[in-house]
């Protein structure tokens, strides 16, 4: 099956300066991947890059089958940028509407109401974007970005000006996004809000690609916590096969079990290794 | 094209729907109310105008009404200017600029589009704008001297054509420069024409070659300026002798007529500007 997005050994260099040197990525269908890295490490640009707003200096990228930026590429994907705006003069509508006409997609009101509604914006469909909020008009960028139902959907930051329950809004319609065999590039700085929903991740510093895969697999063990009446007990070193024997020893002991827990390491963690490591390096 | 279509539509509604367009009409509407009242007042002032018998026979009122014309057809330009320049002037890289143009780039229409559609809505708008308000102007010195300009419709086509090369220049001037600074080199243009077209006058008053030649090859550079040039001289094509020769010599009268030579570099010249525009879009990164 051919990817929703394929990235072969891209690069950009703006001058002097490598944004991106040769990075490899590749998303099926259905599949959720966010992309993590400090500032300036490339992700915006390979986002860019996907949706044919910035050309690449070196390598490929295809978005289902068609080369970034062409027509085919273009009309297969939906895009939310970091930095965007809607005219203020246009209602939520018509903003749609348009988009729609440059889309060529022919769901009409239906469409836009539907798309209305999975941003909870329905109520606020005539409304001026200039009278709207700047969490509100994310949630139009969201809408916008789902025109014409695209199979690959590029967001930048799409939850950076959201609150709790336009996040939550966010992750249940990503979640059914990925039912609906959409594949997702997630462009986040909250590592919690990836690690709930992406099926994997990359994390790109300095325009490479320094750690990439489930998240589960990227978190490492952390130790056993195990409570007893005395207190709770740590275990650094410990490991999930040694819990039998641990419980064993303080039982034999004279201790009291009240709950076990295994450690792992939370994807932040794990970032902060990834993205420590290589800057240390570069040190 | 269709989605260029598409593009000018929203560019339109963009233009009728921005507050500052309503700025403009009640600004319209001021200047066209002082140029009535000046018009009369001038009229009134001149009725007994002569001067004496030994230089000519003086047409007092033609000549009024040609310099009150050629001042209405000066201020339709200048005002298309403006028009044009707050149409255009971030149209490109002032858009990326705020975001506005990513999500309309990403779209399957294509950069030329989108550029073409931008062109023929901010054209269409600043055309319209010009053929009403130098068709009020026209009636508003008719009203006061009973007169109309030896040509009606070519003039303001001159005009109208002369605003849609600006509104080239801007848009071409969108894609490489900030928007205050192509709102700030499209004005110099603009002056830079109609210095052209004064040093024009200077030169036929003192009936120098080179300082006309110099005038003409600004105005041919600059084609906005030849277009208006040709259009006051069309106002008053008919004029003869002293009247005509004072009405060419003036600051609003022209002695350099169009033609086909003109209108086709002008069509060219658009074209052009629109083509480096298109090709600078397309290898601009957002």
């Amino acid at each position: 099956m051919t990817p929703t997005l394929s990235v072969t050994a891209l690069r950009k260099d703006y001058g002097r300066t490598t944004a991106l040197g040769g990075v490899d990525l590749e998303i099926g269908a259905g599949e959720l991947v966010g992309l993590l890295g400090p500032n300036g490490a490339g992700k915006s640009t390979l986002v860019k890059i996907a949706c044919g707003l910035v050309r690449p200096s070196g390598g490929s990228a295809a978005v289902c089958g068609a080369p970034a930026g062409s027509r085919e590429a273009r009309r297969a994907l939906g895009y939310l940028a970091e930095l965007f705006r809607f005219p203020g003069w246009a209602r939520a509508e018509e903003v749609l509407a348009l988009h729609q006409r440059l889309a060529g997609s022919d769901g009409g009101v239906a469409e836009r109401a539907a798309l209305l509604e999975q941003v909870d914006l329905l109520h606020a469909r005539d409304r001026r974007v200039e009278a709207m909020s700047k969490g509100m008009q994310q949630r139009l960028g969201l809408a916008q970005a789902l025109i014409g139902g695209p199979r690959l959907l590029l967001l930048d930051e799409p939850t950076s000006a959201l609150d709790p329950v336009g996040r939550r809004m966010v992750r249940e319609l990503l979640e059914r996004l990925r039912e609906q065999g959409v594949g997702v590039l997630l462009n986040s700085h909250l590592l919690s809000e990836v690690e709930l929903v992406c099926d994997r991740v990359a994390i790109l510093v300095d325009g490479q690609v320094v750690a990439a895969g489930r998240p589960s697999e990227l978190v490492h063990a952390g130790g056993v916590e195990i409570e007893t009446a005395a207190g709770v007990r740590r275990f650094a070193q410990a490991t999930r096969e040694q819990v039998p024997e641990l419980v064993e020893g303080l039982v034999r002991d004279g201790e009291r079990i009240y709950g076990v827990r295994l450690l792992t390491s939370s994807l932040e963690e794990a970032y902060l290794d990834a993205v420590g490591d290589r800057q240390e390096g570069a040190a | 094209m269709s989605g260029a279509v598409v593009v000018a539509g929203y560019a339109l509604r963009e233009s009728v729907r921005r507050r500052v367009f309503a700025v403009v009409l009640l600004l319209t509407l001021l200047f066209l109310g002082l140029f009535a009242f000046a018009t009369a007042k001038v009229f009134e002032s001149t009725g007994d105008f002569t001067v004496g018998r030994d230089i000519g026979t003086l047409d007092a009122t033609g000549l009024v009404a040609s310099t009150m014309l050629g001042l209405g057809m000066f201020a339709i330009l200048f005002l298309a200017t403006v028009l044009a320049v707050f149409l255009t002037l971030g149209a490109v890289r002032g858009d990326a600029e705020r975001g506005l143009l990513q999500p309309l780039v990403v779209r399957p229409l294509g950069r030329t589009s989108l550029l073409l559609g931008r062109f023929i809505a901010a054209a269409s708008v600043c055309a319209v704008y010009v053929a009403l308000v130098y068709a009020a102007t026209t009636l508003i010195v008719h009203q006061a001297s009973g007169r109309w300009p030896d040509a009606v419709v070519g003039p303001g086509l001159a005009l109208m054509a002369g605003s849609a090369v600006i509104v080239a220049l801007a848009l071409l001037g969108s894609v490489f420069l900030s928007a205050t600074a192509n709102g700030i080199v499209t004005f110099m243009l603009f002056g830079a024409g109609l210095v052209a077209g004064l040093m024009q006058s200077i030169a036929d008053g003192i009936g120098s070659h080179s300082l006309g030649q110099i005038a003409h090859a600004i105005a041919i550079a600059l084609p906005f300026e030849a277009l208006y040039q040709a259009g006051l001289h069309a106002l008053t094509a008919d004029q003869s002798g002293f009247t005509g020769a004072l009405i060419q010599l003036g600051p609003f009268g022209s002695s350099h007529a169009g033609g086909p030579g003109l209108n086709l570099w002008a069509l060219a010249y658009v074209v052009l500007a629109l083509a480096i525009a298109a090709w600078g879009f397309a290898r601009r990164d957002l």
